[in-house]
């Protein structure tokens, strides 16, 4: 029975390789970067998270609404009330009075973010006729999304750096966005960030990259604002059931010493 | 209160004995779980229906309180489970528990199941536990199914989109079987209500089918990895404390596996696209269901012929109920059958290969790989075992279960 698993493992083992060494190919992939929430211990990076909600408010709020999260979330990632307060006191929301009348009234802290346009249809129409993706899950609803989404923001290439391959290819015209990370290449999106495109307070050179990491780690803690809690809870749980499983095994060893 | 199976226990405490003149609740557990005659010989394999039973539980713990926060609407079901994620207290810890707990539970029922194929323990006189035991599969299957198109992401909507529309391949009626199910004429709120007002029902059906999945167990008694029947009380130890400590022991070292999954990998089971809100008017690139449901959508998509495939499909369950009857040999455990020893390990890599070609779109060399793979699984159950049964020459068995759990401890 063993020797039966061994085979098995290894049969798998080499069908997955194989399986893996087909999936790559075609589209180039986004380069790998090392973030600050990756592993069993990661955690978000709270001055990169802060920087890249400047990134999101300066830039991405024009057009990407941000529905899932609320304005006090941000207390989460080290701002205190009173900040968080300072943040939105020029935000005005649409709500209704007393008497049912449409007003508009100063942001709480419990409203969630502003969408930048009123309905998808307005969003659409504004848009070429597709409404940009809210991006409150957008880093878990792309495979390998951290590494993806920083591709994307950096993966733009000018129409007169392209090869006439690839203009022929991809039937690219002086008006379309070409992307090295996108399915297709061909993107609605103009370029959003460019360096200096978002001013820094905190002393960091505003940079391309450095722009595009952030706004990944601010996104990667909008999409699971629990993580680090997630993985706490996993290593006491972990440990807990190592030390559980070895007191069951002892005792089993003890009821079962009678009978091998 | 330690006594023989088949004497009457005597209980001291008085209440337990009043009650249980009344009602033998506390004799039924003393008799089944406690003094109940058991195989000396399980290996680990034996754990995972102790261990199925524990997900069942777990699976519908963790589900009603998400459907105590959960709105099935179209239009609110998607940001009612990101809000079950983000502003329920431990709202997150119970959806990573649900959602990889489906995943788990078909781990350990493909597990026991591979156990009941290797040993033999579909052969008469467990037939009906077999039977059982698949229509559990089945409803688990259906219920899986509904469960995940709830959350109403992309592959939620996609995925209810595709195996909804497999029953128009039904000549004459199949369309309007279709509307019926949808409850209108696209997969929208009432598809959605249904399947949500389903996947609460289906569990306790579930529950149901395995209490008689365990009497059946109960009539014969378990199977061993010697397939032989135990003889005397030298072949047997009692269920406690032998086997609650060791199934106690196998669920800690799964949950742990479970635990490293739920807690730092969430995700890797399911599919990006399923954060994404469903949306009518995109299809995703390529619609794959979640992983426990490949092999079957491989061989539903190896038919060139709409109709063929769905009937492939289902008959690759069907097989399954026959099985039984399928396998001549007289011999249970694959231990002491040398051909088909190998042939069942042949069997399980097939499987994992039609799960690779479910994984990937039906192209290049994908598509006769599938085909090939489902045609194997077909030769297995409907031309391989008859035969083998009858060519085969099993290996002698051992004289009982004591003599075969003494020579290996000698060697």
């Amino acid at each position: 029975m063993r020797k039966l698993l061994a085979t098995g493992v290894i049969a798998l083992a080499a069908l997955a390789t194989g399986a893996v060494a087909i999936a790559a190919g075609t589209t180039e992939q986004p380069p790998q970067k090392k973030w600050h929430f990756q592993g069993p211990f990661g955690t978000y990076d709270r001055a990169a998270a802060q920087r890249g909600y400047q990134v999101y408010h300066d830039v991405c709020a024009a057009c990407h609404s941000l529905q899932l999260v609320a304005y006090r979330n941000l207390m989460e990632l080290g701002l205190t009330e009173n900040q968080v307060k300072d943040l939105i006191k020029d935000i005005v929301v649409p709500d209704l009075n007393d008497d049912g009348q449409p007003i508009e009234r100063p942001a709480r802290p419990s409203d969630r973010f502003k969408k930048p346009f009123p309905n998808m249809a307005a969003a659409a129409a504004a848009n070429n006729g597709k409404a940009p993706p809210d991006l409150s899950t957008i880093v878990k609803a792309r495979a390998n999304g951290p590494d993806y989404i920083h591709g994307l923001l950096i993966g733009y290439v000018p129409y007169d750096k392209l090869t006439p391959e690839q203009i022929k290819e991809f039937a690219v015209t002086k008006d379309d966005n070409f992307n090295k990370y996108f399915p297709g290449h061909k993107i609605a999106m103009a370029p959003p960030l460019a360096d200096d495109k978002v001013a820094y307070t905190d002393g960091t050179k505003s940079t391309l990259d450095q722009q595009s990491s952030d706004v990944v780690e601010f996104l990667a803690w909008a999409s699971e604002p629990h993580m680090e809690d997630r993985k706490r809870t996993g290593v006491r749980v972990i440990l807990f059931l190592l030390a559980l499983a070895g007191f069951m095994y002892a005792v089993k060893r003890m009821v079962w010493s009678d009978k091998h | 209160m330690a006594s023989s199976h088949g004497t009457p226990p005597v209980f001291n405490n008085k209440v337990v004995a009043w009650i249980d003149h009344r009602l033998p609740i506390f004799s039924y557990i003393e008799k089944e779980y406690h003094t109940f005659p058991t195989p000396r010989n399980f290996n680990y394999f034996w754990n995972f229906g102790a261990i199925a039973t524990v997900m069942l539980v777990l699976m519908i713990a963790t589900g009603i309180v998400l459907a105590t926060n959960y709105t099935p609407h179209v239009l609110m079901a998607f940001d009612s489970v990101e809000r079950i994620d983000r502003d329920v207290p431990q709202g997150w810890l119970i959806r990573d528990l649900h959602m990889n707990g489906a995943s788990f539970f078909f781990i350990a029922v493909y597990i026991h199941i591979f156990r009941g194929m290797y040993y033999g323990s579909y052969k008469a006189p467990r037939e009906l536990l077999w039977i059982l035991g698949v229509v559990i599969f089945l409803l688990m299957m259906a219920t899986a199914f509904m469960g995940y198109v709830l959350p109403w992401g992309q592959m939620s909507f996609w995925g209810a989109t595709v195996i909804t529309n497999l029953f128009s391949a039904i000549p004459v009626v199949g369309e309007s079987i279709v509307t019926w199910l949808w409850g209108g004429f696209a997969v929208d709120n009432p598809t959605l209500n249904r399947f949500f007002a389903l996947h609460y029902l289906l569990p306790f059906v579930i529950v149901a089918v395995v209490a008689l999945h365990v009497v059946a167990l109960h009539i014969h008694g378990s199977n061993n990895p010697t397939g032989i029947d135990p003889k005397g009380p030298q072949d047997t130890v009692p269920f406690h404390p032998y086997y609650t400590m060791k199934d106690g022991f196998g669920v800690v070292v799964f949950l742990l596996v479970y635990a490293g999954f739920v807690f730092f990998a969430p995700d890797y089971m399911g599919h990006p696209d399923n954060y994404i809100p469903a949306d009518p008017l995109v299809t995703p690139a390529h619609i794959v269901p979640e992983w426990y449901f490949l092999p079957f959508y491989a061989i539903l998509r190896a038919i060139p012929d709409k109709l063929g495939g769905v009937l492939a499909m289902f008959g690759a369950i069907a097989v399954l109920f026959i099985l039984p009857w399928l396998d001549t040999s007289r011999v249970r455990s694959a231990t002491f059958r040398p051909i088909y020893k190998w042939f069942m390990m042949v069997l399980v890599v097939d499987v994992i290969v039609l799960g690779f070609c479910g994984a990937n779109p039906p192209e290049g060399f994908w598509v006769p790989l599938s085909q090939l793979a489902t045609l194997y699984y077909f030769f297995h159950f409907l031309i391989l075992l008859p035969v083998l049964g009858k060519i085969e020459r099993p290996l002698p068995l051992p004289p009982s279960i004591a003599d075969a759990v003494l020579k290996k401890k000698a060697v």
